[in-house]
């Protein structure tokens, strides 16, 4: 099968077939995400705009501002509304600050996604020379004790969530040593601590599945024949190992890196981090549901994108998935 | 799960500790509230936001309230959410992972298909969302926590059902006309429990944490009502004043859950690791001394060759046994024996590719010119660079399958004679010529996996011929490859073998094989080399394991109506091999004699075997037939 197709290009290209069906499914997921946040004003038990409002509210009021929004309409000419609204970058407009959704979105964005990115790339730094490093440290057994220190401590400081292990830093080098800011968004110190936060666990599970994966590339036969060729030790690990150890990395990674995205809402609220997060959370305490839509849509968005960005690079990385993937 | 894992799971370290905490955890939840319920909730103005003292030993918050003793209280709080939370997650999870064994074929994929959907968004970002729908507050978190991890853990469900629903006894209930729900009820869930179970522990842990998230975001518990989370945001705002009323919960936080997470852990290791594998490295065997001695005329010399593992009961055991084995200048030199004689590990050995864990001693070894033990592995690259060239058993698995097979064959020439990238390439493709692969320039552009097994093993000797390697070792090249694929690639090394004039040492378990190709065969039988002679001499084989090899070849003038000939028994294992003669429990000529270990001794010119009753008697076989196709 995988002859045939090599064999005659263009019949068949199967890059062409791996996009449409990933952009595909990218689009019903959209949906599905579009869908969920206009519908999530609507799963609220008793009404929005009352709870939004207060009882104390006049009648008048809640009844205005439900004409605003669109509430009383027939629900599929909402959602039509709602749909074409979003196509034109109309996000609707803030409950409370009465500021239009995408305008603060777009203010907080920043914030976030540099924080996100920042964190990410730490993450792969630390991650992968680690990993490969403790792969060949402790290949065949050797060095049990490394092997012990290292799996032990990152298993354990994996499992510390990241908003404590901000409130632990926080203490250790704000408070105690003074070294960083403990809040707000500056200059490139203030990203010290938040990043440290949200990228230290990841980094360690990352630094285990490739230490996992790199020992079982290690016992391939293609490394035996890489080291009849006797090539040197570097080149063997980085050219030979490690691309064929990426493809779970990468998976992992993707992964860890949508929960990353996700997880600077707990760090940007220890650090008061003025992003995406911090607005999410006070938006919900003030029941400031057009915002909230608003915000859950672009997570959602980001972490389909991430999903998509790393199945095609694991086509790029891995020559036969594309073709193998059904 | 039996009672013995979940002991053999207690028994371990880690399972031990995180069970105790678990254990004094759940202890705390029950007495704290009773011992020390109200003094939690007294306010104390004199102490107001007060670090540390002596009658508040982690101090007080902004009412004056005893930090310790409300970290203590929150406990039955903290947990007492998060295992409600487990439970949701786990009920919902369970119902949506059978739910496809239960539904039609279209309902079922509909379902997993909307599952897939929700595990691709992370965890928090789904609490938050039914945070919003359930409203802020205890209930509304205990749901979205428990919702937003039930997608995951139907997968879960979902991955165990599928492996479990294609058994036997599953198959046989269906047959039996058992009931959809019955079947999940009696013959799935069951089944399934050991990982749901281990999984749901681990579960606890997340919930745990992910409450905690929530209620610091001030998403979950509402005053005046706390849990170690709400305490931990509160002790937040003041952590220059009193960096204890942050700490102390998010200890808490992170003990607990770390204990559900740990025991989960240690109960998977016990549940899917039953042997608990222990290897201990034995102290290194005192080497020999390197007789150093140049025999210019050998392109292989090896004395009293030996390789070590280490066994399982502490020592070593040696696969190759001090071999022997001397290969001349354009030598072309056969090694066959069955499986486990250690014919390949004497190749990985010469060629100082052994595995990490075993280790090579010798009187003598020296490979083109280079003595290699005893050298450090850069030093051995170094000196070795491409003077001996491999060709493998197995050339779908031998190339690297993300690489191009031109870059392959051309990263030779790059590192070790630094030629750039063109000409390198270059090389390879002429290379990849001489090895008649059609359409070279083509061809090292592709993967290993557009290639056939053939042409991939062309490839590798291909790779082989990158510079002028001075000795071919083709550890069984032809094994896995059709039978005409077979001919094409041992001609193809005959040709390489004239041309280049490099010595070649072929392996293989096939006599036949090996008589086509090579001046001289070596037997080897249980780590040692039982006889050598030239080829033309097999007839008058003197050892009674070659006779039986030469005999178990069937050739045309086999008599079809009489069984194959085979050699009763099996070799022996190399930790437990006879004191004398490998081959006499399986020799019809053994007698008292062959408790001794023979050494190889010249039974004719050319010839040498290792055995105390050589046979004379010429063998009955038409060597064309053996040696059939040389032409």
């Amino acid at each position: 099968m995988t002859a045939l197709v090599a064999a005659r290009p263009g019949v068949a290209n199967p890059w062409v077939a791996f996009l449409a069906r990933r952009l595909g499914r990218l689009l019903l997921s959209l949906a599905v995400l579009v869908t969920l946040a206009f519908g999530m004003i609507h799963l609220i038990p008793g009404d929005p705009v009352r709870a939004a409002l207060g009882v104390t509210a006049p009648l008048e009021l809640v009844d205005a501002r439900r004409e605003a929004l669109g509430l009383n309409d027939p629900l599929a000419t909402q959602f039509v509304d709602y749909v074409r609204a979003l196509f034109s970058g109309d996000l609707g407009i803030s409950m409370s600050s009465g500021v239009p959704v995408s305008e603060t979105i777009g203010q907080r964005l920043p914030a976030t996604a540099s924080l996100a990115i920042a964190a990410f790339v730490v993450v792969m730094l630390v991650a992968v020379p680690l990993g490969l490093g403790m792969a060949v440290l402790t290949r065949g057994g050797r060095r049990r004790g490394t092997e012990l220190g290292f799996t032990s401590t990152s298993a354990v400081v994996a499992a510390i969530p990241e908003f404590l292990l901000a409130v632990g830093l926080v203490f250790v080098f704000g408070v105690t040593l003074g070294w960083f800011p403990v809040a707000g968004r500056g200059g490139a110190s203030s990203y010290v601590l938040p990043v440290l936060a949200l990228s230290l666990g990841p980094a360690l599970l990352l630094a285990r599945m490739v230490r996992v994966e790199a020992l079982a590339v290690l016992d391939e036969d293609f490394v035996r024949t890489a080291r009849a060729k006797r090539l040197p030790q570097l080149r063997v690990y980085l050219r030979h190992v490690f691309p064929n150890a990426l493809t779970s990395t990468l998976t992992i990674g993707g992964l860890l890196l949508s929960g990353m995205i996700v997880g600077t809402v707990l760090v940007e609220n220890v650090f008061a981090w003025p992003g995406m997060g911090m607005t999410i959370v006070s938006s919900i305490l003030a029941k400031d549901y057009p915002v909230v839509q608003g915000i859950v849509l672009v997570y959602g968005a980001a972490v389909l994108l991430v999903n998509l960005v790393v199945d095609v690079l694991l086509a790029v990385a891995d020559p036969r998935s594309t073709i193998r993937e059904g | 799960m039996g009672r013995e894992q979940w002991k053999a799971a207690l028994r371990h370290p880690v399972g031990a500790v995180a069970a105790a905490l678990l254990v004094a955890l759940a202890l705390l939840a029950v007495v704290a509230p009773m011992l020390w319920g109200d003094a939690a909730e007294e306010t104390d103005p004199a102490a107001l936001s007060q670090g540390s003292t002596s009658e508040h030993l982690l101090g007080t918050d902004a009412l004056g309230r005893d930090i310790l003793l409300r970290v203590l209280v929150a406990t039955r709080y903290s947990l007492g959410l998060a295992l409600l939370a487990t439970a949701i997650c786990v009920v919902i999870g369970v119902l949506l992972g059978v739910l496809p064994a239960v539904l039609g074929r279209r309902a079922g994929r509909l379902v997993t298909a909307a599952v897939n959907l929700a595990v691709a968004f992370p965890g928090l970002l789904l609490a938050l969302f039914f945070a919003v729908i359930f409203g802020v507050g205890a209930r509304g978190a205990v749901l979205a926590i428990g919702l937003a991890g039930a997608p995951s853990f139907a997968r879960l469900v979902q991955t165990n059902v599928a492996a479990v629903a294609g058994r036997d006894y599953v198959a046989a209930a269906r047959v039996a006309g058992v009931g959809r729900f019955r079947l999940i009820a009696r013959h799935l869930l069951p089944n399934i429990g050991e990982p749901l179970v281990v999984n749901a522990t681990v579960l606890a842990g997340g919930a745990l944490l992910a409450f905690a998230g929530l209620s610091f975001l001030g998403l979950g518990v509402q005053p005046p009502a706390y849990d170690w989370g709400r305490l931990l945001g509160e002790g937040l705002d003041r952590i220059y004043i009193n960096p204890a009323a942050a700490l102390a919960p998010g200890v808490a936080v992170v003990v607990a859950g770390l204990a559900f997470t740990l025991l989960g852990e240690s109960i998977a290791q016990v549940v899917g690791v039953r042997a608990v594998r222990r290897r201990r490295v034995p102290a290194a065997e005192p080497a020999p001394l390197v007789a150093a001695e140049p025999a210019a005329a050998a392109v292989l010399a090896a004395d009293d060759l030996r390789v070590g593992f280490p066994a399982p009961g502490g020592g070593w055991t040696h696969p190759v046994d001090g071999v022997g084995l001397t290969v001349r200048r354009g030598e072309t030199v056969g090694i066959v024996g069955e499986s486990g004689s250690g014919k390949s590990l004497t190749a990985l050995a010469v060629a100082q590719l052994v595995p990490d864990a075993a280790q090579v001693t010798a009187g003598r070894l020296e490979v083109a010119g280079v003595a290699p033990l005893g050298r450090a592995d850069a030093e051995v690259r170094e000196l070795l660079g491409t003077k001996v060239a491999m060709v493998f058993q197995d050339p779908m698995t031998s190339f690297n399958p993300s690489m191009r097979v031109g870059r392959q064959l051309a990263e030779v020439t790059r590192v070790h004679e630094r030629q750039g990238k063109r000409a390198a390439l270059a090389r390879a493709v002429d290379r990849l010529r001489t090895v008649r692969v059609p359409a070279p320039e083509r061809r090292a552009h592709q993967y290993p996996h557009e290639f056939s097994g053939g042409m991939r093993q062309r490839a590798m000797i291909a790779m082989g011929l990158m510079s002028t390697p001075e000795l071919i070792i083709a550890d069984e090249p032809t094994t896995a490859l059709d039978v005409t694929v077979q001919r094409q690639v041992l001609r193809l090394l005959k040709d390489v073998q004239a041309e280049t004039g490099a010595a070649v040492v072929l392996i293989s378990h096939d006599i036949a094989v090996v008589a086509q190709l090579c001046e001289r065969v070596v037997v080897m039988y249980a780590g040692r080399v039982v006889e050598e002679l030239p080829v033309d001499r097999l007839g008058a084989a003197a050892h009674p394991y070659t006779r039986a090899l030469l005999a178990s070849v069937p050739d045309l003038a086999t008599d079809r109506d009489r069984p194959l000939a085979t050699i009763p028994g099996r070799p022996p294992d190399p930790s437990d091999r006879p004191e004398g003669c490998a081959f006499a429990p399986r020799c019809e000529f053994a007698d008292d004699a062959c408790r001794m270990r023979p050494s190889l001794s010249a039974v004719a010119a050319d010839q040498r075997a290792a055995c105390w009753h050589p046979r004379t008697r010429p063998l009955d076989l038409t060597l064309d037939a053996v040696t059939g196709g040389q032409a």
